[in-house]
């Protein structure tokens, strides 16, 4: 997605970088990508929880956030994520947020 | 990496010198094999005719100012020379040179090019050079900016304004991470300018890593111990979601869980550039260390974050290495 205007262009987020020499990325065969996804939906969701919002994979190619509520929308990636997540809950999602924070800290990171 | 096309940016504050040094580049046979795209500010273009060389790698865009009205000038503009390379219609450049208009925004142009799904298969982000006018300092918030995402900063007009040490500190304390050379004094040869930081690791960090101008400043957070990549990607991704545009600047090499080798990460506001896989550590300083040059953000407020999402503590004072080159 374009960081500036929000239009989804297929790809190339960084965390998602094209495996090319030199390249640090985890995007080189599919059971590294799986791993990785896996990987990322449990990261992401020690932070979501703090919004109430829950992150699955979908089909290993999007993601679904979805609310208590069961409103859901697919995002791409990462960087996707934190404009979908503040589109779902209606508030901004913060990491510098000392709640977040505070929360984050009790779980021990 | 060899068949993409290294992109350069010079870019500067109006009056700067970014045609003079653009000039005294073009004559270096290094950069013999490169194309050159201006964009000048206004209707009739001037800047071009002071550079010699005047031939069909070089493109002048005349419609305004890069950063707000001809992005899509500039995508085609790259897009046409690559075309035209591909047919053997132009000689086969390696390496493009964008000089921007003393306005500009640099951030658009740069995401121009990585953000574009036909040009980022093409093209790389390269250094970006900024020129800074040793009479004039830093006067306008343009050249904060400009200073922030430079790679390589080339102080101008030193001859008319010899006493500029306090300027240079000030330059060296905002963007710690960028060689500086003074363009009067100095060779300005293309390989000191463009030589890629792309694989080199962060150049060097000051004994004292916290400078500001008004709200901008800059520090280093260190830590010990190799981190999550995945929970790094969670953590930058939401920070530049939030605060891309007061994060001017983020710049590191990480110790990666799983990986012997570092990760160098380079940020300019909401853009990322891919992140390089190291062959080597610099020296045996194995800390993670990140740059951060920022617009009113509290450093205290990322480190702590930054601890809390790593689950880690971030050492304040840890052994900062200073490598060469």
């Amino acid at each position: 997605m374009c960081a500036l205007c929000g239009v989804l262009d297929g790809g190339g987020d960084w965390t998602d970088a094209a495996a090319r020499p030199g390249v640090f990325t985890r995007n080189v065969d599919s059971l590294q990508r799986r791993r990785e996804r896996i990987n990322r939906v449990a990261c992401a969701q020690k932070v979501l929880s703090f919004y109430g919002l829950t992150l699955s994979d979908w089909q290993a190619s999007s993601f679904v956030l979805s609310t208590l509520t069961g409103k859901s929308c697919l995002v791409d990636n990462l960087t996707h994520l934190w404009a979908a997540a503040e589109t779902l809950t209606g508030r901004p999602c913060d990491p510098l947020d000392p709640r977040l924070i505070e929360r984050l800290e009790a779980a021990g990171g | 990496m060899a068949d993409v096309t290294p992109v350069n940016l010079i870019t500067g504050f109006l009056g700067s010198g970014k045609t003079t040094l653009l000039q005294r580049l073009l004559a270096d046979p290094a950069l013999a094999d490169t194309a050159v795209l201006i964009n000048e500010f206004g209707e009739v273009g001037l800047d071009h005719h002071l550079l010699e060389r005047i031939d069909e790698t070089m493109v002048l865009l005349q419609s305004g100012c890069l950063c707000c009205t001809i992005r899509g000038e500039l995508s085609a503009a790259i897009k046409d020379l690559h075309s035209k390379r591909e047919r053997g219609v132009v000689p086969a450049f390696r390496r493009l040179v964008v000089e921007s208009s003393g306005l500009a925004d640099p951030f658009p142009i740069l995401s121009t090019v990585q953000a574009d799904p036909v040009l980022r298969h093409h093209f790389r982000l390269g250094n970006v050079v900024t020129t800074v006018d040793a009479v004039n300092g830093l006067g306008r918030p343009e050249s904060l900016k400009q200073v922030a995402v430079a790679d390589r900063l080339v102080l101008t007009k030193t001859d008319l304004a010899p006493d500029c040490e306090a300027l240079v500190a000030e330059l060296q304390g905002l963007n710690p991470d960028a060689p500086l050379l003074r363009a009067a004094e100095q060779p300005v040869a293309a390989a000191l300018l463009f030589d890629d930081g792309a694989h080199s690791p962060l150049r060097a960090f000051p004994a004292d890593p916290e400078a500001s101008h008004g709200a901008v400043h800059s520090f280093v957070l260190a830590f010990e111990g190799a981190l999550d990549w995945t929970m790094f990607g969670v953590w930058l991704t939401m920070l530049l979601h939030r605060h891309g545009e007061k994060v001017l600047r983020v710049k590191g090499i990480l110790n990666i869980e799983g990986s012997d080798t570092p990760v160098a990460v380079h940020g300019v506001q909401h853009l990322v550039h891919p992140p390089i896989h190291m062959a080597a550590w610099p020296d045996e300083d194995r800390h993670s260390r990140l740059v951060f040059i920022v617009d009113g953000l509290e450093r205290s407020a990322i480190e702590r974050s930054l601890a809390a999402f790593a689950g880690r503590p971030i050492a304040r004072s840890g052994p900062l290495a200073t490598a060469a080159g």
